[in-house]
């Protein structure tokens, strides 16, 4: 093992070269350009025994990964954002067909308006579509991630592929002390890939992907995938196991931190729950009795391990970094389905923060766990809100404003 | 390629048993099917078919298969990329010594015009780019007609569909796909006809054996969508090649090349008259103007080849 600094995308390029891929189908997309880039540079020197070909789109990209992994390769590509909802056809695709790889997401908001900066609505988007969900809140645990990613997804009682995804700007390009395990060591913990029969060959012809006739055959297969996709609960507890025995690290379907004797507690994924994380060391100085959840597998959802950790908790706030637009935070619905009715059902809060990259201070986290304390003694959740301030609304409107004038004068000049 | 170089010298050498089954649910008559029948027959069974969305997506309907080799549907967009895929593994398996070379396929994209012409072009003009080894079939029904025969970039002026009901049938004019692929240097591209399958066989042993992008844009009569009698398919496909309309071509060596030039081409009309798509320029008054248009173009057409 060595340690070395890494940006997350370089991190997702070491997950792939660790995991001795075969094929990279690749298209380019800001924030992930760099992982394809450093993967291009390593196939290039022959540091990389595997094939990589740049596809015309994404909807190709997944394609090509998902036909060369029925034909029984290790497969790993990676987009973004726009990329990865011009793929979304053939992401639902692929995972019917069962086939196993790892797709690395660098999440960036969707358009429109178009935009650069990170939010969970592209990566969200994918979230019934049968790939698995991985969310990374550092640069080792997207290393860690893909390499777990490919355990499961390739476990026989899965076979499903599976997305890690990072944050793009927040970790894609933010460089963190990595530890970089050797191939050997990787090897131990990732077997050589096994196709386990899935394959095209002369000598054993088959048809994939088959159309069915009918709700019966349709529902059967769906729900079979449904129930694989529910495997990857116990596969990801055993194969995080098997890491924590090798690398020492360790991973649980949910993070939970200071979370024991909290009275209430954040939910957060990905990069931007290490604010929230940080805002419960200041509070817990403070004297509150505030922890953290934050959800590394998606999907599955873990819902047993949600309801252990929450439940008995006074209030529960979830922000979420992404907007179902006329419903509200995606994570928030999910949670509270998973602890409606349940005994010491906690007060659920929605805030919705962080969208388009938008920071989120450590007095809103103040505020948040003010409004839940508020909340639990009430015994009543105020509405859901956004996290935004009247310096940001007064900077728009001074946008706007410009707008205007600007139109004003484009009409002046017309007349 | 000389008669002498090629082993079907006359319709005797071609196969007499079919390899692709029987049963499956194409209609009855289906131009596509015929030519399908004919081109695997050739190609044989170490084959895998990526399959776009279209009328033969159905061929293969769990858990039953005509295939007697490989098969995978992928979407109506991106079967290149799927051959692409395929094609990739293989190589890297042989590369890597993981599979027997005996065990390798030939990779063939199959599908129709909707999205050979339209939805599938992005990824099939990206597959040339990249010199994918792959043949491409064609099979050109000239329009929509997994969906009930709506018109596509493929359907010829004049043609009624169901989305184009008017009067003067389909305003637009049927794309040109074989230029498009021999624009771009491909290693073989030529067109077909299921009613001319010593044409055919003879085109396949060629794309069979080269190497990169190949395209095989096979005519397609459809009974229900061109509105004829089953039985008469051969005979609709034997008027478009006589009627100059579906000219015999193909893409070798940087050259295009005619391999069957009509000696004296019949009227357009023997061949529109035959089909309910056109019958709206025969009755309830014949439209002269349309039909004339159709004629010359065909004549213009001949007159470059020809010179």
């Amino acid at each position: 093992m060595k340690r070395r600094l890494l940006t997350g995308n370089a991190a997702a390029a070491w997950g792939a070269r660790l995991a001795d891929v075969d094929y990279i189908p690749a298209f380019p997309i800001t924030p992930q350009t760099e992982i394809i880039e450093t993967i291009a540079g390593w196939t290039d020197s022959g540091e990389m025994d595997a094939s990589m070909v740049t596809m015309e789109s994404e909807h190709s990209m997944i394609t090509a990964a998902g036909t060369a992994a029925a034909t029984g390769v290790r497969v790993f590509t990676a987009t973004s954002s726009q990329g990865l909802l011009y793929a979304m056809e053939m992401l639902y695709t692929v995972a019917g067909w069962r086939a196993p790889f790892v797709l690395v997401n660098v999440s960036r908001a969707l358009a429109a308006p178009v935009t650069l900066e990170p939010d969970h609505n592209d990566v969200l988007a994918a979230r019934d579509s049968g790939f698995l969900q991985l969310h990374c809140s550092t640069c080792q645990e997207v290393l860690d991630g893909v390499l777990l990613a490919y355990r499961i997804a390739e476990d026989s009682r899965v076979r499903l592929p599976m997305i890690v995804n990072l944050d793009g700007f927040y970790l894609s390009f933010t460089r963190e002390p990595v530890e970089v395990p050797t191939a050997k060591e990787a090897k131990a913990f990732l077997p050589p890939f096994d196709s386990k029969g899935m394959s095209f060959r002369a000598s054993s012809p088959i048809s994939q992907a088959v159309a069915v006739l009918g709700g019966g055959p349709y529902s059967y297969f769906r729900y079979e995938t449904h129930l694989a996709a529910l495997n990857a609960l116990t596969v990801f507890d055993e194969a995080a196991e098997d890491f924590s025995k090798i690398f020492g690290r360790s991973y649980g379907s949910v993070e939970s931190y200071r979370t024991e004797d909290a009275k209430y507690l954040f939910v957060m994924m990905g990069s931007f729950a290490t604010k929230a994380r940080e805002a419960v060391d200041r509070l817990r100085d403070e004297g509150w009795p505030i922890g953290l959840l934050r959800p590394r597998l998606v999907r599955p959802f873990p819902a047993e391990a949600i309801a252990r950790l929450a439940s008995g908790k006074e209030a529960v706030a979830v922000i979420d970094q992404n907007l179902s637009l006329g419903k509200g935070g995606v994570l928030f619905t999910e949670v509270s389905s998973v602890l409606y009715g349940q005994p010491g059902a906690p007060v659920m809060l929605s805030f919705i923060g962080g969208l388009g990259g938008r920071d989120i201070s450590p007095e809103e986290f103040f505020e948040i766990a003010g409004v839940a304390k508020h909340a639990a003694k009430e015994g009543k959740a105020p509405p859901p809100r956004l996290l935004y301030t009247e310096d940001e609304l007064k900077e728009v409107r001074k946008l706007q404003m410009i707008a205007n004038v600007e139109r004003g004068e484009l009409e002046d000049e017309d007349e | 390629m000389k008669t002498s170089e090629t082993r079907f010298k006359g319709m005797r050498d071609l196969p007499s048993a079919h390899l692709l089954g029987t049963g499956t649910a194409m209609c009855a008559g289906c131009g596509g099917l015929e030519v399908l029948h004919e081109i695997y027959d050739i190609l044989g069974k170490k084959t895998v078919f990526v399959n776009a969305a279209g009328c033969m997506t159905l061929l293969s309907i769990y858990p039953f298969t005509p295939f007697r080799g490989s098969w995978i549907y992928t979407a109506m967009a991106s079967a290149p990329a799927g051959a692409q895929g395929v094609r990739d593994a293989l190589d890297t398996l042989k590369r890597k010594e993981r599979m027997k070379p005996a065990d390798d396929l030939k990779v063939v994209c199959l599908t129709g015009d909707g999205s050979a012409y339209g939805m599938g072009l992005s990824s099939t003009s990206a597959a040339i780019d990249r010199g994918l080894d792959f043949l491409y079939i064609c099979y050109d029904n000239e329009g929509y007609g997994n969906t009930g025969q709506q018109f596509s970039a493929a359907t010829p002026h004049g043609a009624r569909t169901s989305t184009s009901m008017g009067p003067r049938g389909f305003p637009g004019s049927k794309k040109d796909l074989f230029s498009i692929w021999a624009a771009n240097s491909p290693a073989y591209a030529a067109t077909v006809a299921g009613a001319e399958p010593l044409d055919l066989a003879r085109k396949i042993e060629k794309a069979d054996t080269a190497k990169g992008p190949r395209l095989i844009l096979a005519l397609s009569p459809c009974p229900v969508g061109w509105g004829y009698d089953p039985k008469d398919s051969v005979e609709i496909g034997k008027l478009a090649v006589k009627t100059g309309i579906w000219p015999l071509k193909e893409y070798i060596d940087g050259k295009v090349v005619h391999t069957k030039i009509p000696k004296k081409r019949l009227p357009v009309e023997e061949y529109l008259k035959r089909q309910g798509r056109f019958a709206h320029l025969f009755e309830p008054v014949r439209k002269d103007d349309i039909l004339k248009e159709i004629q010359a173009g065909v004549d213009a057409y001949w007159e470059g080849v020809e010179g």
